[in-house]
């Protein structure tokens, strides 16, 4: 027994000198980071999906020899974050899913500007009017059913349909996250805050919670709730794969401008209080330069590029023929959507 | 003084919280406080605290009695069967059912499940305290008539008072803190809905408040709990007649014993690690990516080792203290430690976030803010086993060296240190086992870069790679089967899980 105690003890003492040291490295990479020239090492607080993230990241360290360490999170969990971190922020670069998170930060003055010939790589309204983030990548929210238990008489033709009580408990929804949240600014934006508060209202009463849009896709391929409001790229990236998760499962683009047919815009900005301004905004402009682009385009993915002459999938529904809403991104409005959630009781 | 500032430091959470009340003042405080969500999560946190204590302490009582009190064929193998679902770590379980079928989400699944991954909390003490009980109370309560049932209600059954509480309060704490298993389940608690709003709004105010209630509930729990015990003796005095306690036959209920033993196993262990096995050889999102799983290993091996041995350093002083120099506030130190046992991972994470934010800066997102947020957790664990372990260090020893001429260091190393190490080596293994298992803490904590077995297992499980998760999982339970082997051993009984 002793003999147990005094291995344990040896060993943890072993591991709390690694781990001192391990701290120690760490610092000293940040303090070669803060010097000027080639070492510098970028720090990315990033919310969009790691594996893509990984992708584009390794494209532009390959092309500018620029390190850059990642920070996973969800858009409002890193948005607040760097609000609360204010000048001392350790991130340089800040990118999401969904753009209402940009907006946060924009709102408390922590971007700088986006360079114009960065701005220049994408079509206007892909961008805030005061050029403080700029877009990369686009999703289209979808309608997902399954048909064995939805006619296609009985498809809903708007998503304010969602909260009739026709669909009591037969919605699937993942309230907690990002993407969900931009979809109602997306409602509160084009139908005001009456109209969202009693939509979210009916949505608290009709829908199943799930944890994430795959869940939510899953649960609807089982026939464990019928429908679901998630992104396009869900569907296409289970049927790439094996389609296990996704072959009871149709999608409705709601289209007409509906705000179900929103096109949430995925964004990219430059932290005001980073020291690596030039290779911070190197970064930004390689995600929408046409290399950034087409690693996009290839991957697995399967989200829209919208870098001008970018070309997506072929296998997703060309960005055309979506007739999304239109809204501008700067309406977008992160904290008053949890608000409204919190008060309908989805949060 | 040193004590001192360590209490302080396993406090902070709780001057975080209440100070936070204050801060937003009590208009917000209420608003966000009565609103039909929190109702809504208090229902839920209750019914399920409420249904899994009272179906942890009958199946674990009604386990400990069959294995310390009958003729159970293959009692030893059914003690540690018995044990063993501690090694998986509740969102292991959970991951494991739901893996399967979606029907385990929602109330009765999830009751299922975590009663299932924690009635051993309540099996180890009570079978501990039947075995160590008198005999001859039970003996005089069947001469004067009592049959086996009257004897089991009215005689050993307020004997296993303290176990049964003790065990009981534990499983609930537990409860109150779980995230993983009922986030999967889908069914929102405070912790998960507390998780929910850090997602949506980082340390917002609503994370905060919920919080607060949370960190209220688990205090009214300590608070029953001591109430409840109350200050009967159950010690005997002098040794008594130490001597077997003639086990009950069971003839023909052999047969359904066996079966609502082996079922339970199977249920609680036999589930779990089958839907490892399967996902691990069949998973289509299987892969043994060798090299990530060997350094989430390290990571969680060396956070781990370096987390017990800092919290075993803060815990030593405390509890020589509480022992050497005893006192009112001593106790009060000592008791102060113990709020850690109360404090979910969630809220002990959520008020470092804030306070090293605003007030030390350097430490934010470091492997040392981390060690802290372990430290506080999991002190209580690591002042158990140390104090006990002192106390059965007399101090007629130190006196002892004293007069041979050794100086206080000379002292410490040659008689306290050796005298204790077994208690501090045990403290330490259960420490690491808790923080390699800990989920909540990290996932908010972990400096950039740091992935672990228990928040890589996450990151899986939340996209549904259910085969690229299971080799995390597996992982998990290999490190913890060795420690949770040596708590069926007798003098590890005792120690708080």
């Amino acid at each position: 027994m002793r003999f147990n105690a005094r291995v344990a003890f040896a060993a943890g003492l072993v591991a709390v000198t690694l781990g001192v040291a391990s701290c120690g490295s760490s610092k000293s990479a940040t303090d070669e980071g803060n010097g000027s020239g080639d070492t510098a090492t970028l720090t990315l607080y990033n919310a969009q999906h790691e594996d893509l993230m990984k992708l584009m990241v390794a494209g532009f360290t390959q092309q500018t020899g620029i390190k850059v360490n990642m920070r996973n999170g969800e858009d409002f969990e890193l948005g607040n974050q760097i609000v609360q971190e204010g000048d001392a922020s350790p991130a340089d670069v800040f990118v999401t899913e969904n753009s209402p998170a940009m907006t946060l930060v924009d709102s408390k003055g922590l971007f700088s500007k986006v360079d114009d010939a960065t701005l220049a790589q994408v079509p206007p309204q892909f961008a805030p009017a005061d050029k403080d983030w700029v877009g990369f990548a686009a999703r289209s929210t979808v309608f997902a059913y399954n048909p064995a238990q939805v006619k296609a008489t009985a498809l809903p033709t708007s998503i304010m349909d969602l909260a009739g009580p026709q669909w009591k408990d037969k919605v699937g929804i993942s309230p907690a996250g990002a993407d969900f949240q931009a979809i109602v600014s997306a409602v509160l934006s084009l139908k005001g805050e009456p109209a969202t508060a009693a939509w979210l209202k009916g949505l608290k009463d009709n829908a199943k919670v799930y944890q994430g849009n795959s869940a939510v896709m899953k649960a609807v391929n089982a026939g464990e709730v019928s429908s679901g409001v998630i992104y396009h790229y869900y569907w296409y990236k289970d049927q790439a794969e094996s389609g296990a998760n996704s072959n009871n499962v149709k999608q409705l683009y709601f289209g007409n401008q509906d705000p179900g047919a929103f096109l949430s815009i995925s964004g990219a900005g430059v932290i005001k209080s980073s020291k690596h301004q030039g290779e911070a905004q190197q970064l930004v402009k390689y995600l929408n330069s046409a290399a950034g682009q087409k690693v996009l385009a290839d991957s697995k993915a399967l989200e829209y590029p919208i870098g001008n002459g970018a070309t997506a999938n072929p296998v997703l529904k060309p960005l055309s023929e979506l007739s999304p809403p239109t809204v501008d991104v700067t309406t977008l409005n992160g904290p008053k959507v949890v608000e409204l959630m919190q008060q309908a009781g989805l949060l | 003084m040193l004590a001192g500032l360590i209490v302080l430091v396993a406090l902070i959470p709780l001057f975080f919280v209440v100070g936070y009340v204050f801060s937003i003042g009590w208009d917000e405080a209420i608003a966000l406080t009565w609103r039909p969500r929190v109702g809504e999560l208090l229902k839920n946190t209750g019914l399920l605290v409420g249904g899994c204590v009272g179906l942890a302490a009958t199946i674990g009582t009604g386990m400990a009695w069959l294995v310390e009190r009958t003729t159970l064929p293959g009692r030893q193998v059914w003690n540690v069967l018995l044990v063993a679902p501690l090694a998986v770590p509740a969102f292991v379980n959970s991951f494991g059912w739901v893996s399967l079928t979606a029907k385990v989400e929602g109330y009765a699944g999830a009751l299922m499940i975590v009663t299932l991954s924690y009635y051993p909390l309540v099996y180890l003490p009570v079978s501990a305290m039947l075995r160590g009980l008198d005999p001859a109370l039970e003996e005089t309560a069947a001469a004067l008539g009592f049959g086996p049932w009257h004897t089991f209600v009215r005689v050993v059954l307020p004997q296993l008072r303290p176990a049964l509480l003790g065990g009981s309060l534990i499983v609930a704490l537990h409860l109150l803190a779980e995230f993983g298993a009922l986030q999967m389940l889908r069914f929102p608690t405070f912790t998960t809905a507390i998780y929910d709003q850090y997602r949506s709004s980082f340390n917002g105010p609503a994370a905060n408040m919920l919080a607060a209630v949370l960190l209220l509930s688990c205090l009214l729990l300590l608070t029953l709990e001591l109430r409840l015990r109350g200050h009967q003796r159950y010690a005997r005095t002098g040794g008594g007649s130490a001597r077997d306690i003639p086990r009950r036959r069971l003839g023909r209920a052999t047969a359904p014993s066996l079966i609502a033993v082996g079922g339970l196993t199977a249920l609680a262990l036999g589930v779990p690690i089958g839907s490892l096995v399967f996902w691990l050889v069949t998973g289509s999102s299987t892969d043994f990516p060798v090299g990530d799983l060997a350094a989430t290993t390290a990571t969680s091996l060396g956070l781990g080792a370096a987390g017990a041995v800092l919290t075993m350093t803060l815990a030593l002083p405390v509890a020589w203290l509480c022992v050497r120099r005893r006192g009112r506030l001593t106790m009060l130190l000592e008791r102060s430690t113990y709020f850690g046992n109360a404090v979910p991972g969630i809220v002990v994470a959520l008020a470092l976030v804030t306070v090293s934010i605003r007030f030390a800066r350097p430490v934010y997102q470091t492997v040392v803010l981390l060690m802290f947020a372990y430290a506080i957790m999991f002190l209580p664990r690591a002042m158990v086993s140390v104090r006990s372990a002192l106390d059965q260090a007399p101090p007629v020893f130190d006196d002892v060296s004293h007069a041979l001429g050794s100086g206080p260091l000379e002292t410490l190393r040659r008689v306290t240190l050796p005298l204790i190490a077994p208690g501090m080596g045990a403290g330490t293994a259960l420490v690491f086992l808790a923080i390699v298992t800990e989920l909540t803490a990290t996932l908010l904590l972990a400096p950039i870069g740091t992935r672990t077995l228990a928040t890589q297992f996450w990151s899986n499980t939340s996209s549904i790679a259910y085969g690229a998760a299971a080799p995390y999982a597996a992982l998990m339970v290999i490190l913890s089967a060795p420690v949770t082997v040596l708590l069926t051993r007798d003098r590890w009984r005792s120690m708080p899980v």
